[in-house]
């Protein structure tokens, strides 16, 4: 009994337990309904694992399930993250278990009875079930919006920190989170109050088969907006994670946090304003300059501490030095390196497209152009997955040969698949239809070994953190100490604090 | 941590260098083989009647009522028919045959092919809406890869092998000259997604394939459907032979290949997979022509009676072809 006790307070209590679960729960789910398109289709295995798991696919529900699904890898992907944040930024132990406690319970609910809605019989209790899993990710958001609220006196920085600052002392980075978490809310609501008429005036859609339809009501019109700006602030979300990770500072950071905050308000306006506003793309682009010129900002400054610090013991290193230094560590390396190969496969493609939209793209058949639109975004959703996993294998303690292994594979084996799928996509510019076998069959193949390889890695990864689990003194069992001690010293720190708040109240009373 | 880079670099390099030299490797293309004819015993001459009334309309199985009567051919257009068109408008002066200006967007080209005069369409100046203007139109190019008809200077004629398969690398301008010249007409997309699922009501839904509730691989040409062609010519496969999904075991370089009776209601073949079908509606503010129907490129996802594909009507690809109606 102490066994199984001493594991779930390790996968439920703590930071990395539960973004463990979480990354098992995203595992699942990848490796289950992954089966049911694609390559899995053509080699069969869709139809085994529909019947060995009693799987009921209505043809005509397709386009549920998938926005199902979509949504239950977002709720646990936002799990993750929230998971990050309450243990990155300071705030109140009861604020970061409630907060973890509330987002768990919300996102596994939704997820189980998401799926089991979707795959297995649409019942609606489970709908309703789903919902409810859905409001909890809710309103764990809000408590954390509550708890990041940057103006409180103690989250206030001094003069001389490296930090972003306001003349008074505010975090920008605190503010940058804030922003972030209230403009998520804000956007989620807008998914919700659209999702509401559902079968009541709205109907189910993927937003890539109505692109080229002139006419979409305010209800599609919303939910394209949900859906693009719940991406982009999980973007926005693990730009802040990472370097807050990496100790972003200094004049850069000085630079990208006010850059991030107006960016972040700018995209979500935009975003939002795309129901009434006829020019809500313009408003976007300026917002997304912003974004990612903050990002640009960090990958400049993560990279030039990598070297700084590869560097340290050498008097004048040489550039072959420096690259080194640079490489040395895959894991640091690659958020910035997969925020840059982003720019290949997701921005640039997407600038590409808007300035060439009339004179191209839409010269083609419009499932080209599906395939462009949602490959970009696949590719964005799995960019960010890979920068999750380089931060959580840091946090597992991933060192030597493994950190090397894992950072190295994850980065090459991603960056080619998704450039395979980005050359896939755009293959009408340089091959007719009548000539585009050679393309289609290669492409495919790089990007499922691409894809099957990270999954490989992360599988191996995922069974070691699942075999130390049965190990009396594993892993798990060092971190859950180690978190334990961070806390407890964390608390004390607090009551320290609030001892003093309390004595200066009784000095003020009694005078 | 040396000897750790150097094993991680050569495991890299030996694995971009097997993906480099497997990439290198040519693969067949629609364009280079020519399989043998086969016989399906469908006669693409055929019309069936659709009955008037209604029929769920869509994903969402809207109630849609056509209150008429009006037949569809019972396979797409073939090579065959479309050479005998071509031959018949040429004599006719319908069309002609030479350079002609394809015009799209801020883009304007020359192709050689058949081409012929098309009215336009009502052009209101909207957000990316392309303009469609009076002129001659690219029907058939006649100097690219993929072409199944050939032109000898004089006369058009389907390749022998090819003969009995959908007429592909025809643009909607030369789908519906075909049409009119034999004073039919495109169908719309309703009436074409009615011809294809016809009236009946499954567990509150319409049906989703022409044949039924679900999809085998033998009930349509289709990516990866595992057919006689994608043996011949890799997983995206080729067009097959007009009405080829008919319930018949066809056998093939001694490979044996049943198919499963895969009609629409009607008694209408190759309503999903094999090529896309160019429909008549031009919507207003955009005109792309819709397309229904999936093609052997498609997934199966997309041989679902409602989904649809589309193209301005300069467009013309060796996945779409067209029937007509009257």
């Amino acid at each position: 009994m102490q066994f199984l006790k001493d594991r779930f307070d390790y996968l439920f209590r703590s930071t990395r337990g539960l973004t463990l679960v979480a990354i098992a729960v995203v595992s699942l789910i990848t490796a289950i309904f992954g089966t049911l398109s694609g390559p899995m289709v053509e080699w069969g295995i869709r139809d085994v694992v529909v019947r060995l798991l009693n799987m009921e696919l209505l043809p005509a529900a397709r386009e549920g399930r998938i926005i199902m699904l979509y949504h239950t890898i977002a709720m646990t992907i936002v799990a993750i993250e929230v998971y990050f944040i309450t243990e990155l930024l300071p705030m109140k132990r009861y604020e970061q278990t409630i907060i973890n406690g509330t987002i768990t319970v919300g996102y596994l609910v939704s997820v189980i009875f998401g799926m089991a809605f979707a795959y297995w019989g649409r019942n609606f209790a489970f709908h309703g079930l789903f919902l409810l899993g859905q409001s909890l990710v809710f309103f764990a958001g809000i408590l954390l919006a509550v708890a990041l609220a940057p103006w409180k006196k103690e989250y206030c920085l001094p003069a001389d920190s490296p930090y972003a600052r306001t003349k008074s002392g505010l975090d920008l980075e605190r503010v940058a989170f804030f922003v972030m978490a209230v403009s998520t809310l804000l956007s989620a609501t807008f998914g919700a109050v659209s999702g509401s008429y559902w079968s009541n005036g709205h109907e189910t859609f993927l937003a890539e088969d109505l692109i080229r339809n002139p006419f979409k009501t305010y209800l599609q019109k919303a939910i394209i907006g949900h859906l693009h700006i719940m991406l982009t602030l999980v973007a926005i979300a693990i730009t802040l994670i990472v370097g807050r990770w990496l100790k972003f500072q200094d004049v850069l950071h000085r630079i990208a946090m006010p850059l991030m905050i107006s960016g972040t308000v700018i995209i979500t306006a935009g975003a939002l304003s795309v129901v009434w506003i006829e020019a809500a793309h313009t408003i976007i682009y300026v917002g997304s300059v912003f974004v990612m010129l903050a990002a640009l900002f960090f990958v400049i400054y993560s990279w030039g501490m990598l070297i700084r610090e590869g560097t340290a013991d050498i008097e004048k290193p040489t550039f072959g030095q420096k690259i080194r230094a640079l490489l040395s560590d895959p894991i640091k390396f690659g958020p910035g390196w997969q925020m840059v190969f982003m720019n290949f496969t997701v921005s640039g493609v997407g600038i590409f497209m808007a300035v060439k939209l009339t004179e191209i793209f839409r010269v083609w058949p419009h499932r080209e152009e599906r395939i462009i639109l949602t490959g970009h975004w696949h590719i964005l959703a799995s960019l960010i997955a890979t920068i999750i996993l380089f931060y959580f294998a840091d946090l597992s303690g991933l060192k030597g040969k493994a950190r090397k292994w894992f950072g190295w594979m994850v980065i090459i084996m991603s960056n080619l698949a998704f450039g395979s799928v980005t050359v896939f996509s755009m293959k009408r510019l340089f091959a007719t239809e009548a000539e585009q076998q050679n393309i289609v069959n290669w492409t495919m193949l790089l990007t499922d070994i691409g894809l099957g390889l990270v999954l490989v890695v992360l599988a191996v990864f995922m069974f070691w953190r699942l075999f130390d689990l049965f190990k009396t003194k594993g892993w798990w069992s060092q971190e859950y100490k180690a978190e334990i001690k961070r806390n407890a010293e964390a608390e004390i720190e607090e009551q320290k604090r609030k001892l003093k708040e309390l004595e200066e109240t009784l000095k003020e009373v009694d005078k | 941590m040396k000897r750790i880079n150097m094993s991680v670099l050569r495991v890299i390099t030996l694995i971009m260098t097997l993906i480099l030299i497997v990439s290198c490797v040519p693969a067949p293309s629609v364009a280079a083989i020519t399989p043998p004819y086969i016989d399906t015993g469908i006669d693409p001459e055929s019309w069936a009647l659709i009955p008037a009334g209604s029929f769920p309309y869509g994903q969402h199985d809207h109630i849609t009522e056509v209150n008429y009567d009006y037949e569809m051919m019972v396979t797409t257009v073939t090579n065959e028919q479309y050479a005998r068109f071509l031959n018949e408008a040429l004599t006719a002066g319908v069309i002609r045959v030479g350079e002609v200006e394809v015009e799209t967007g801020e883009q304007v080209w020359a192709e050689i092919g058949a081409y012929g005069f098309y009215p336009g369409d009502p052009y209101d100046g909207y957000k990316h809406e392309e303009e469609i203007k009076p002129g001659d139109k690219l029907f058939f190019p006649t100097e690219v890869d993929g072409v199944r008809i050939t032109f000898d200077g004089q006369t058009f004629r389907a390749i022998h092998e090819y003969s009995n398969h959908p007429a592909t690398m025809v643009t909607w301008f030369g789908a519906n000259a075909y049409c009119e010249y034999y004073d039919w007409r495109l169908p719309s997309e309703i009436e074409w997604e009615k011809a294809a699922r016809g009236t009946e009501i499954v567990d509150g839904h319409g049906l989703p394939f022409p044949w039924g509730t679900h999809i085998e691989r033998n009930n349509a040409n289709y990516y990866s459907s595992f057919d006689l062609f994608v043996k011949m010519f890799g997983k995206l496969g080729n067009t097959t032979s007009v009405g080829f999904y008919n319930g018949k075991t066809y056998t093939l370089e001694e490979i044996s290949y049943t198919t499963l009776a895969s009609a629409s209601p009607y008694g209408i073949y190759d309503m999903a997979g094999n090529v896309w079908q160019w429909t008549g509606d031009d919507y207003p503010k955009q005109h792309y022509r819709h397309m229904r129907g999936g093609s052997f490129y498609s997934y199966e996802v997309d041989l679902r009676v409602w989904k649809f594909n589309s193209a301005g009507p300069q467009h013309y690809s060796p996945q779409v072809g067209f029937r007509c109606a009257r």
